[in-house]
């Protein structure tokens, strides 16, 4: 168990997000919780999630680690985003998410997030490979429009190499359709 | 020791559908080429098998792969050796009549000898039987019997049928196998056009994809995302020899030789969005051709090498264009439907080949572009990633059956069909070689 302000809960949600969230108990717990810090936050909070009012609260790593119990602030949890088929603008289910990150990585210059774009595997591999790039590009567009500056994100397409879902329907296509929102530098 | 026996009972299983079992050397075949449609026209041939002076026996039956080739073209009928009246290795032995009452249109028979340098010396004849004449005779030597076996039968292919032979080409694809911890492995695969000789000359838990020859037959290019970014590469795939090409920021995405060998086109996002760029592979000096904000990729060149096709999606959905190198002129190609991708020019410059999308269900099609005619080509739902043998008969694809990837191969006159399944993965990203020699 730890205790940590909640500009310290959202590093960690957001870098729950980098592949393999080994070294983020690490990186943060050895961070001390400076007064600054926490006003930076306060600062942020507007373009979060309202549900907070505790400065601080108590977690266990392993939950954030999760990234899906914290029920603090959702939206910033939300690391992946959905899109139609064949279709690269931002749908609204995502604003929120969006804007979150937005204002996690504008309050935290030192922050760095990639942006992987996906396609489903229906059409060709090259096609998709540049479907997904504009799906994260739009991504990444709506985040700088929202606060975030255009150092702070790389975009990669995977087009349909890394599916998230197996199999032929329409459900495993939708859950392929997407950009998933990988922080590689968090806060310092 | 499994595996080695997974592949010898596969093989025997598959030489048993021939009505011939044997057991061989381990000459390796990830993948097992079955005809699932041959050509109604398909002709009846023998081939006999060669005699072989040496000492014990030959750890390739010429005549068996060459049998095996003509089979696998889908426009030949090799008839069972075990119906054979008489097995003939020499012209004088031959007796016309044995033949004829079997109904054989033609029989090849051969001989082998082995130098004192540990070379092979072919000989064989291929003999028509309503004329009772030889009509070809050929030869080879080296030390490769079933690369030997193949020139035989490009070379009976080709008096045959006019048409050049394929069997000595090789193919290049792509495996994607998910792992235990729900990671992936992507292995490049090149083996003989037959699916013997398979060897992985390139691993990596990164995506591997869009592979493509070089003329030369040796090099190829091909996507790597290896270290979680994209890069195009040139890999030789007999020395294993790799060197990375590009590695810009956003895509580099579907390299292609020029016929010349010099240029390498490509799509490069770097300046914002996906455009077409020529590479000349001696100066690195780039080239943009398309100018437009949404889509452009695939490229793919005529074999003038004058102009390249591609797709793009400026007119409202993915349809096939090409730009004159010259000019930088763009025409559109494709109006057949809301979905034409992937687009390849025969050898020949005629017939355009693509992934078509009709009632939601992608198929390789092929449009004739001096007539204008359109044909459908495959009945699969999810085609993609058709490849055109260097003699232009045969389309290699890529497609799913029981959720799974694999390769198919259909004639272009759709009489033919094939089946390539695999023992590993998701195959996928077939490339047919060009001609060797």
């Amino acid at each position: 168990m730890a205790i940590f302000n909640r500009n310290h809960l959202l590093a960690l949600i957001a870098a729950a997000a980098i592949s393999g969230c080994t070294t983020v108990p690490d990186n943060t717990g050895n961070e001390q919780p400076a007064d600054n810090t926490v006003s930076e936050s306060t600062g942020a909070s507007s373009g979060v999630a309202s549900g907070i009012d505790d400065d601080s609260m108590t977690v266990s790593s392993e939950t954030v680690g999760n990234g899906s119990s914290v029920g603090v602030d959702v939206a910033l949890s939300i690391t992946t985003v959905y899109f139609d088929f064949d279709k690269a603008n931002i749908r609204p289910d995502a604003y929120a998410a969006l804007k979150a990150h937005a204002a996690y990585l504008s309050t935290n210059a030192g922050a760095k997030l990639r942006l992987d774009g996906h396609a489903d595997e229906r059409g060709t591999r090259e096609y998709n490979l540049a479907l997904g790039e504009r799906r994260a590009k739009a991504a990444a567009s709506y985040l700088a429009a929202n606060g975030a500056t255009r150092s702070q994100l790389e975009v990669v397409s995977y087009g349909e190499e890394r599916p998230a879902a197996m199999g032929a329907s329409e459900n495993s296509w939708a859950a392929n359709r997407r950009v998933e929102l990988k922080y590689t530098a968090v806060a310092p | 020791m499994d595996r080695l026996i997974n592949q010898i009972v596969k093989r025997t299983l598959w030489f048993m559908a021939f009505g011939i079992v044997v057991i061989s050397s381990a000459v390796r075949a990830e993948l097992v080429v079955e005809v699932t449609k041959g050509s109604d026209e398909a002709q009846s041939i023998a081939v006999v098998p060669f005699s072989w002076s040496g000492p014990g026996r030959l750890s390739t039956d010429i005549a068996r792969v060459v049998s095996a080739d003509l089979h696998r073209s889908g426009q030949f009928k090799p008839i069972a050796r075990d119906k054979m009246l008489s097995r003939p290795s020499t012209q004088d032995q031959v007796f016309f009549r044995d033949w004829r009452v079997l109904g054989t249109e033609f029989v090849v028979i051969g001989r082998v000898e082995k130098s004192a340098k540990g070379v092979y010396q072919v000989e064989f004849e291929l003999l028509d039987v309503l004329q009772g004449k030889v009509v070809k005779r050929g030869s080879a030597a080296g030390k490769k019997l079933r690369a030997m076996s193949h020139y035989i039968s490009d070379v009976v292919y080709e008096y045959l049928t006019g048409i050049k032979g394929a069997f000595s080409t090789h193919l290049v694809y792509v495996t994607m196998e998910w792992q235990k911890d729900n990671k992936q492995l992507f292995k490049l695969h090149h083996t003989d056009a037959d699916g013997f000789n398979d060897v992985v000359i390139f691993t990596d838990a990164e995506p591997i994809l869009s592979p493509s020859w070089a003329p030369n037959g040796r090099d190829i290019t091909y996507v790597s995302f290896e270290g979680t970014r994209p890069g195009i590469y040139i890999q030789n795939t007999l020395t294993g020899k790799r060197q990375k090409i590009t590695g810009f920021p956003g895509l580099n995405s579907a390299p292609s030789f020029s016929p010349d060998s010099r240029k390498l086109a490509m799509v490069l996002s770097k300046d914002g969005n996906p455009e077409i760029y020529t590479m000349d592979l001696s100066s690195g000096r780039l080239t943009r051709l398309t100018r437009y904000y949404g889509i452009d990729t695939e490229p793919s060149w005529s074999p003038d090498g004058q102009s390249i096709i591609f797709t793009s999606n400026r007119g409202g959905s993915p349809q096939i264009y090409r730009v004159q190198l010259a000019s930088l002129k763009v025409e559109r190609l494709t109006f057949e439907g809301n979905y034409n991708a992937r687009p390849s020019i025969t050898p020949d410059g005629r017939f355009l080949v693509m992934v078509h999308r009709r009632d939601g269900v992608f198929n390789i099609a092929v449009q004739d572009l001096v007539r204008g005619s359109f044909d459908v080509l495959t009945e699969t739902t999810l085609d993609e990633s058709p490849s055109v043998a260097p003699n232009g008969v045969m389309v290699i694809y890529a497609t799913q059956r029981q959720g799974k990837g694999v390769l198919e191969a259909v004639s272009m006159d759709k009489r033919v069909k094939v089946r390539l399944p695999s023992s590993k993965g998701h195959v996928r990203e077939p490339a047919w070689s060009p001609f060797l020699y």
